[in-house]
């Protein structure tokens, strides 16, 4: 196996009585789409925001393309190449689209203490904004305010701001909640481009689009890794059956 | 983008129109007072633009910003005391001591957000207060009389109405021009992304609080300014102008003009210190107008006038 791009050893957080993650160890090698599941509360968002660093862990590290990041600030993590989408939409309201993506850009081309020119009319970071938006198909919407965009524009406009960082891991948490069937669709097909040129760590609750995107399939269950294989292996595990699949099976009968 | 032609930007264009005409009129009409008042009116004007840069842009509530008139306003009047009468040294003197002075408190300010952060900042003024207050040298409580307005090597007069007047004006136009080049800079972008949503800036790889903390130095240097030129409008400096209630004018300025518009605070000054002085004329408690006046404002138009002006459709 190639040398993993991100490598976490006996990470634990702690909230009060519970422990959100139990030391927990995984691996993602470069390339791969890297799946994490598990129900409700077995601390898959605890998990990203440490490795993101919005979240820092009782103990255990966080090594990121070779290096210690565990008690990095969030925004120098983002500067190595580590870019996140969050579960619960968090775009900045007031601006529009275009802006959000670019200001990700300028993020990541030195410092922006520069007072004087226009940001607005920087072609080089306008450009790769509206690349970005164009590459999730938000190009037609480059100037309207986020808030009178829809749901599943934000959620689409997450993936593009994370885009513009130029990560070299893709962090995302649940990007198809609140979707609909065609935009779910979507964001699917999105991510099977997007897969060919980052790597990309999948939260997700959707399990039809887990088991056609992921390589590798991680299960989280209380905190703790209980199973982390290839799909195929993952649906026959009986222990992950047991803990997550049957139940999500059981839910999905009463429809 | 070109300004549109809207309800607020023909206010904002023709306000300042007549400022700069306002010496024709009160030389034509002899109304020496209008010229007294309006150079006042310019002073806070300033003071409240550049509160608006962290208040409205930034979405750092200070309650403190009144420090800063008074921190520049003594830099000229200590200096003015102990001989040194050249503008050239009180005024740097005055921008430096502030920016030097926001630096500290919003490098301790800024650590907290929301309430913690108004009470942080109005502690820190009170204290510029009371240490005003205790510098007995220079008056104390009493204050610290100016008996000689900045000299500018013949430049220009500020003992002059007129002179003093476009002075102020100028400070007030080029403050504007220089937050409007901020705001719409990768710097602004940053500043207001931040009070947009701190987690987001932070996650795409911004360190907030670097630019928070640069952008509250500015806001205080520009206010500086402000503060020196209160000095030599007034001739005079006293514990008062940082009191407390003087932070919460400036405020009320910003919030009554609309925060986060270029204009607001300069309106809300205009109207503020109009009000006040109108109201003065009829009744002792002004501030029975003046309150509920703001109270409707904030209730029902929020963004101030500016915001009011804004969602005017032509027709």
């Amino acid at each position: 196996m190639a040398e993993p791009l991100l490598r976490v050893d006996n990470l634990v957080r702690r909230y009060g009585g519970i422990t959100a993650t139990d030391n927990l160890s995984m691996e993602v090698v470069p390339g791969e789409l890297h799946a994490i599941i598990g129900p409700n509360g077995a601390g898959k968002t605890t998990l990203i925001s440490q490795l993101t660093g919005q979240v820092m862990p009782n103990s255990g590290t966080i090594r990121f393309a070779g290096r210690d990041v565990t008690s990095l600030p969030s925004y120098k993590r983002s500067r190595l190449g580590l870019a996140r989408s969050f579960q619960i939409t968090s775009l900045l309201k007031d601006f529009s689209a275009i802006d959000n993506v670019a200001l990700a850009a300028q993020a990541h081309d030195g410092h922006s203490f520069r007072f004087w020119g226009n940001a607005r009319k920087e072609t080089r970071l306008r450009d790769i904004a509206r690349t970005a938006l164009e590459r999730v198909g938000l190009g037609k919407r480059a100037d309207i305010m986020v808030s009178q965009l829809s749901h599943g524009e934000q959620r689409e406009l997450e993936l593009a701001v994370a885009l513009a960082t130029k990560p070299q891991l893709l962090l995302l948490d649940e990007p198809m909640a609140g979707l609909g069937v065609t935009e779910s669709a979507r964001m699917v097909a999105l991510l099977k481009e997007l897969r060919k040129e980052v790597t990309i760590v999948l939260v997700e609750h959707d399990m039809e689009a887990v088991f056609a995107l992921a390589d590798r399939i991680t299960v989280l269950v209380y905190g703790r890794v209980i199973a982390c294989d290839v799909p195929d292996a993952i649906r026959r595990d009986e222990e992950v059956k047991r803990a997550y699949l049957g139940e999500q099976h059981a839910v999905t009968r009463h429809d | 983008m070109k300004p549109k032609l809207n309800a607020s930007n023909v206010v904002a264009a023709l306000m300042c129109a007549a400022l700069i005409l306002l010496p024709v009129y009160s030389a034509a009409t002899g109304n020496i007072f209008i010229l007294t008042l309006f150079t006042r009116i310019t002073i806070f004007a300033l003071a409240a633009a550049s509160l608006n840069l962290i208040m409205g842009y930034g979405g750092m509530m200070s309650f403190g910003h009144a420090a800063y008139l008074g921190i520049g306003g003594y830099a000229v009047g200590i200096l003015a005391a102990e001989g040194i009468g050249s503008g050239f040294i009180q005024w740097p003197v005055a921008l430096v001591v502030s920016a030097l002075f926001a630096l500290l408190i919003g490098s301790l300010s800024l650590r907290t957000r929301g309430v913690y952060f108004i009470m942080i900042t109005l502690a820190f003024a009170q204290m510029a207060y009371y240490v005003a207050s205790a510098l007995s040298r220079y008056g104390g409580d009493d204050g610290l009389t100016v008996y000689k307005r900045s000299d500018f090597a013949g430049l220009i007069n500020l003992s002059d109405r007129t002179q003093f007047y476009y002075l102020c004006l100028g400070c007030l136009f080029g403050g504007l021009y220089l937050i409007w080049r901020i705001v719409n800079s990768r710097f602004g972008l940053v500043v207001q992304g931040v009070r947009s949503n701190e987690q987001r800036m932070q996650a795409i790889g911004f360190h907030a609080n670097r630019y928070r903390l640069v952008c509250f130095v500015i806001a205080g240097t520009i206010c500086g300014l402000a503060g020196a030129l209160l000095a030599n409008n007034t001739d005079f400096v006293s514990p008062a102008v940082m009191y407390w209630t003087r932070s919460g004018d400036l405020m009320v300025m910003v919030i009554l003009g609309g925060m986060g518009s270029l204009f607001g605070p300069v309106i809300g000054a205009i109207v503020y210190l109009l009000l006040e002085e109108l109201l003065s004329q009829f009744t002792e408690f002004s501030g029975l107008i003046l309150g509920p006046v703001l109270l409707l404002i904030v209730l029902f138009a929020r963004g101030g006038i500016m915001g009011l002006l804004g969602r005017m459709r032509r027709g």
